[in-house]
């Protein structure tokens, strides 16, 4: 016997690839998932975010505040999308995270501009994701100055030779020593459920069909919907359990800080973990043969990571890129945690993060009893 | 033995990517038979099997299962079939009780754990009760796959190829079982390629690719072959046979010759001539008796006619 025959050798790479022919679900996901990854990272990743959405709550209409404003716009960094009336309303913008800035100009702004009595130019973050606010914060005095550099000509000119005219304070809100620990924490369990959960429950139905135990299954008088929440139920369990780790975790070993109710943290968390188990079952109504279903899991999992807000922030991606986000539920339930823990939304500001992860688990859940086979057809 | 039809079904029809696997099936079943269903592999015996317990969908036909309709009520037929699957579907990863216990409550029985200890004597699978099911020997896994379908007192049994691979002896154990379920009333339509298993049933039917090509008692498909055999014996030299066997082979006259042992089968349907062709070898050393034919040779006939059918 020969130690390499070059023959036998042959054989084997020559059975790989006609079987990686028959398998074309398999093949199409490794070209499919590379090609992802190319776009997402190369397109929708935007670790330098621009167009940050902004409230301006301004009392003052003087031509230098209207200058201030027009120069954050074409800055880029800003997009002004609200004008709220109080400060309350402002609040409210940020705490449900439709904003991530609000810029305060006070009354007489423009008057005391000119008496050279340094009016205050209050700019707000929301700085949960330092990475999110660090480019648009660090160059808002830059744009304010510029700014007002146009206006303040002829007699006024002399304001702008000593130090800026304008007393910029920045309050960097939920985190203001920037400490990404405290963002990322809270997501990782979006994130960790998303990865596990999925991935469990794509070999669910695949398992039976693979095993032919799904026949045995099929003979009985058992309906799709008994199988497919028979299937959930168990991993409920188990990621309440990842949860309550990693809460854990944040406190003993990264000293997040709980602002919310852990309490509301735990029951809206049933949603999210049930939306995604069902993705997992719906996938494996789909797909044939567990590599499959865990190709696929990933081919989910890619765009939630990206996606979502939790590698990149989510108000700074290309609108395209926003869009296919806000599909994701873990899109939607990274903001709901980390508003209860850093922001300590209370259950008002937190529930209208969670229809949008009920309708996908129903949508997924009627995909999956219209894909589940009653029948080996 | 009442005369109540449990399955009566006309022209039941299914192809899969345009290749037909089965074609026209008419079959009537009555109440407390066991029916054996007999064809070469391939034959569509599997997909005529599950187009009866609703597993798939025929594409035309229509008839009757426990007086449900097979198009449209396979769900109200379900609970009262025992489905055996032609390759171990229980789950492996569970122990004997625990994959009884689940099929028992999955059919929504009362009392689940009365019913399955009593399967468990039943079926005498006390010893292993506590073990994996994936790993149980193959005659285990048979037995504990009929007593999984039979947990919910089904009123018909669909037994796909429960034998094959087990030795005689758990095989001859599983037929007085099935024979006792019979004289409770229970019907079964058993399919097996054993010709000791064929000879066992009530009634049977042939079917190969696609097609019904007979039915009837034993004795009856016998009858009904019109083939007549003889045995050939010698008293040495198997060699002599065997060039013998070579001969008889091309003869018109001759539809099969059969090696069994250190003797031949001869068959054909003509009596006049078959006698007139084996006549040149009716010499020493061979020995020619005139015996009854079997139903293997009966089987291999009609398998040989549904190929000749197909060119």
């Amino acid at each position: 016997m020969r130690l390499f025959s070059f023959k036998r050798f042959a054989a084997m790479v020559g059975k790989e690839f006609v079987q990686m022919r028959r398998d074309r679900l398999t093949f199409g996901m490794m070209v499919g998932i590379p090609l992802m990854q190319l776009v997402l990272f190369g397109y929708a990743i935007n670790s330098d975010p621009r167009h940050l959405p902004t409230a301006v709550l301004s009392a003052d209409n003087s031509a230098y505040s209207r200058s201030i404003v027009t120069g954050m716009q074409t800055s880029t960094f800003f997009d002004i999308t609200h004008y709220p009336k109080t400060r309350a309303e402002a609040r409210q913008l940020i705490d449900e995270g439709r904003i991530q800035f609000t810029v305060t100009i006070p009354e007489n702004f423009g008057r005391d501009l000119l008496r050279g009595d340094k009016p205050i130019l209050l700019l707000e973050a929301d700085a949960a994701d330092p990475q999110a606010t660090g480019g648009a914060s660090k160059s808002f005095p830059e744009i304010v100055r510029r700014a007002l550099q146009k206006d303040l000509t002829g007699p006024n000119a002399k304001l702008n030779q000593s130090e800026p005219p304008v007393d910029i304070r920045i309050h960097n809100d939920y985190n203001p020593e920037a400490i990404t620990q405290y963002n990322i924490v809270p997501g990782l369990m979006g994130v960790i459920l998303t990865m596990t959960l999925v991935m469990i429950t794509s070999l669910a139905i695949t398992k039976e069909s693979e095993r032919g135990t799904m026949e045995h299954l099929l003979s009985t008088p058992i309906r799709p919907l008994e199988v497919m929440l028979g299937k959930i139920v168990p991993y409920i369990f188990v990621g309440y359990i990842q949860i309550t780790l990693i809460t854990l975790a944040a406190k003993f070993l990264f000293d997040v800080p709980m602002h919310g109710s852990i309490a509301l943290v735990f029951a809206f968390s049933v949603v999210f973990i049930a939306a995604n188990l069902s993705v997992g079952v719906t996938i494996s109504t789909i797909v044939r043969n567990q590599l499959q279903a865990v190709q696929m899991s990933m081919f989910f999992f890619l765009p939630s990571l990206m996606l979502s807000g939790f590698m990149f922030p989510f108000l700074g991606m290309p609108k395209w890129a926003q869009g296919i986000g806000s599909v994701l539920p873990l899109t939607h339930y990274l903001r709901l945690i980390r508003g209860i823990m850093l922001k300590g939304n209370g259950f008002a500001e937190s529930i209208h993060h969670l229809w949008p992860i009920l309708l996908f688990w129903c949508i997924v859940v009627v995909i999956g009893l219209k894909r589940y086979r009653k029948t080996l057809d | 033995m009442s005369s109540e039809t449990v399955i009566n079904v006309q022209g039941l029809t299914k192809s899969f990517d345009g290749k037909t696997v089965v074609n026209g099936l008419n079959m009537e079943i009555k109440k407390g038979e066991i029916y054996g269903f007999l064809g070469p592999n391939g034959s569509g015996k599997t997909t005529s099997i599950r187009m009866l317990c609703g597993l798939l969908k025929p594409d035309a036909g229509s008839g009757s299962c426990l007086g449900y309709d097979v198009i449209n009520e396979s769900e109200l037929i379900k609970p009262h079939v025992g489905y055996m699957t032609q390759k171990f579907s229980l789950y492996e990863d569970l122990t004997i009780r625990e994959n009884l216990d689940f099929t028992a409550r999955v059919f929504g029985l009362e009392n689940p754990t009365k019913i399955v200890t009593d399967c468990i004597e039943r079926m005498a699978l006390g010893p292993f009760e506590k073990q994996l099911a994936g790993n149980l020997s193959g005659g285990w896994k048979q037995r504990l796959s009929l007593g999984a379908c039979t947990l919910h007192s089904p009123k018909l049994l669909l037994l796909d190829e429960p034998t094959a691979g087990v030795d005689p002896g758990a095989r001859r154990d599983f037929w007085d079982q099935v024979h006792t379920l019979a004289s409770q009333g229970i019907t079964a339509l058993i399919s097996t390629h054993y010709m000791d298993e064929a000879e066992r049933c009530h009634r049977l039917a042939y079917i190969a690719y696609g097609n019904l090509l007979a039915s009837g008692t034993v004795e009856e498909m016998i009858h009904d072959s019109e083939l007549v055999t003889w045995n050939v014996a010698i008293n040495n030299g198997e060699n002599a046979l065997h060039t013998l066997s070579e001969q008889l082979k091309p003869l018109p006259a001759i539809d099969q010759v059969v090696a069994f042992g250190n003797t031949l089968h001869v068959s054909g349907r003509d009596p006049v001539l078959l006698e007139k062709a084996i006549a040149p070898f009716q010499r020493p050393p061979f020995e020619w008796t005139l015996i009854e034919t079997s139903l293997e040779e009966v089987f291999i006939d009609l398998m040989q006619q549904s190929k000749d059918g197909l060119k």
